[in-house]
């Protein structure tokens, strides 16, 4: 049986017919046509299709899009749809990531972090992304990143 | 990969309206936070004809006291719990574990009541909800029922609960002055479930409580542990007699995430460690609640 949501992703307003086991992961991907969050474990391990449901970070894989009716949805593409964050701008500065996949769940559990929290230790950014795996940098240069992102300020760009 | 098979999908606004729902479809499967139920359902582990999101059902999501009790609502996420100066107030140890959990992408979603309805040996918010002696709220065909969480848990992803019936809450009496402490054995922050979960309380007049996670079939209370340490302070006991009844006490596994050596030694490691940790911060002392003893 279809379902027809009524959602918000990146500030537009979506109304999508979906099959209760369509999950907010391939909806967004394959019907609104946001490609960030990516197709990782499936399962919730990697955090790789981490978007911003109403502001907090979920595992886009483990929502059902049905689940989403009325609610806000930000992927990467919302928070940069004025050009690079400072934040994303330090990590370009940085080499923070190597192959890119899991940049963009990386980008927005930091942004959650940095709403919260405008100047993180280093413990407190490394548990934001604990739950987003990166197979190439060990990590160091995201972290590094991040804190000088925080000591910058995000200026008027959010 | 897809979920495979086709579901209905019901998203009910009131408890009788979801007491129906269940009754009319019978094998239900309830939805909170998704993040148990929907590996499940992408697996095939469970094929439920009918899925019932409480997410609209109003108060659900409320952590609150009254009458000396506090009430945990079964939408309240690891998140909410983190962030609620009620639960630091009263349970700082179950908000101790409530940091332990995945991350928080998982956090933000995941419930404290559907952790204990997965009910896998190793969920996080077993022991302390043992050692703080809680009661599952549960309302149902016949009616309503409490509990108490000593009770719930009957064997590896298995629970108390009865077809029809649906979690609407924990109740937790309040404690008073205590110390806690919840160590969780892990491989890595992130995502790892528990090879060890040790939760303990200390109470004023030498007064513990000890329950173990992960190392049994089911999250469990050590009976035995808290007779031998009553009167004494954390340190009185002796240790080989003390590690004797943890090894008694304990029936663990060797799987892909730890042996039964290891679990067994680590074990006794943290018991000792949460014990002194507990009794210190019941005197205003050790260390601040959320940094690990281990």
């Amino acid at each position: 049986m279809k379902h027809t949501i009524e959602m918000n992703v990146n500030g537009e307003a979506w109304a999508v017919d979906v099959a209760p086991g369509e999950t907010l992961l391939e909806v967004l991907r394959e019907k609104v046509g946001v490609k960030s969050p990516k197709i990782g474990c499936e399962r919730g391990d990697c955090g790789s299709c981490t978007v911003l449901y109403d502001g907090k970070s979920v595992r886009a894989c483990l929502v059902l899009a049905v689940e989403a009716e009325g609610h806000e949805i930000t992927t990467l593409e919302g928070i940069s749809h004025d050009g690079l964050t400072v934040l994303q701008e330090k990590m370009v500065e940085l080499s923070s990531f190597q192959c890119g996949f899991c940049a963009p769940g990386i980008v927005l559990s930091v942004h959650e972090l940095l709403q919260e929290r405008p100047d993180p230790s280093a413990d407190e950014v490394k548990e934001a992304i604990s739950g987003n795996l990166c197979r190439c940098t060990g990590y160091d240069p995201i972290v590094d990143a991040v804190l000088e992102a925080a000591r910058i300020g995000p200026g008027d760009r959010g | 990969m897809t979920i495979a098979h086709d579901f209905a999908y019901l998203r009910p606004a009131t408890v009788p309206d979801a007491l129906a729902m269940l009754a009319d479809h019978r094998g239900a499967m309830v939805l909170a936070g998704g993040t148990d139920v929907v590996p499940w359902l992408r697996d095939d582990a469970i094929t439920p004809e009918t899925v019932v999101d409480i997410k609209d059902i109003a108060g659900f999501d409320a952590i609150d006291v009254a009458d000396g009790v506090l009430r945990i609502g079964p939408l309240v996420t690891f998140s909410d719990l983190i962030a609620s100066p009620v639960a630091a107030e009263h349970v700082p140890a179950l908000v101790e574990a409530s940091h332990t959990v995945a991350s928080v992408g998982v956090r933000n979603r995941a419930t404290v009541v559907g952790n204990i309805c997965s009910a896998v040996p190793s969920c996080d918010a077993g022991p302390p909800l043992l050692v703080y002696e809680a009661a599952v709220e549960v309302a149902g065909p016949g009616g309503e029922r409490s509990i108490p969480v000593l009770e719930w848990f009957l064997g590896p992803r298995t629970q108390a609960l009865a077809e029809g019936e649906l979690v609407t809450g924990i109740t937790i009496p309040l404690p008073g002055a205590h110390g806690g402490c919840y160590a969780k054995l892990s491989r890595y922050r992130g995502e790892d479930l528990a090879q060890v979960g040790v939760a303990v309380l200390a109470l004023p007049g030498n007064d513990y409580r000890v329950a173990f996670g992960a190392v049994g079939p089911v999250p469990f209370r050590a009976p035995a542990i808290e007779e031998r340490l009553a009167g004494g302070g954390p340190g009185d006991a002796d240790p080989a007699a003390l590690d004797a009844l943890v090894d008694e006490a304990i029936s663990p596994i060797d799987d892909v995430r730890a042996s039964k050596e290891y679990r067994t030694h680590m074990s006794r490691v943290m018991l000792r460690r949460s014990l002194a940790a507990a009794a210190a911060r019941l005197d205003g002392g050790g260390p601040p609640y959320g940094e690990q003893v281990i």
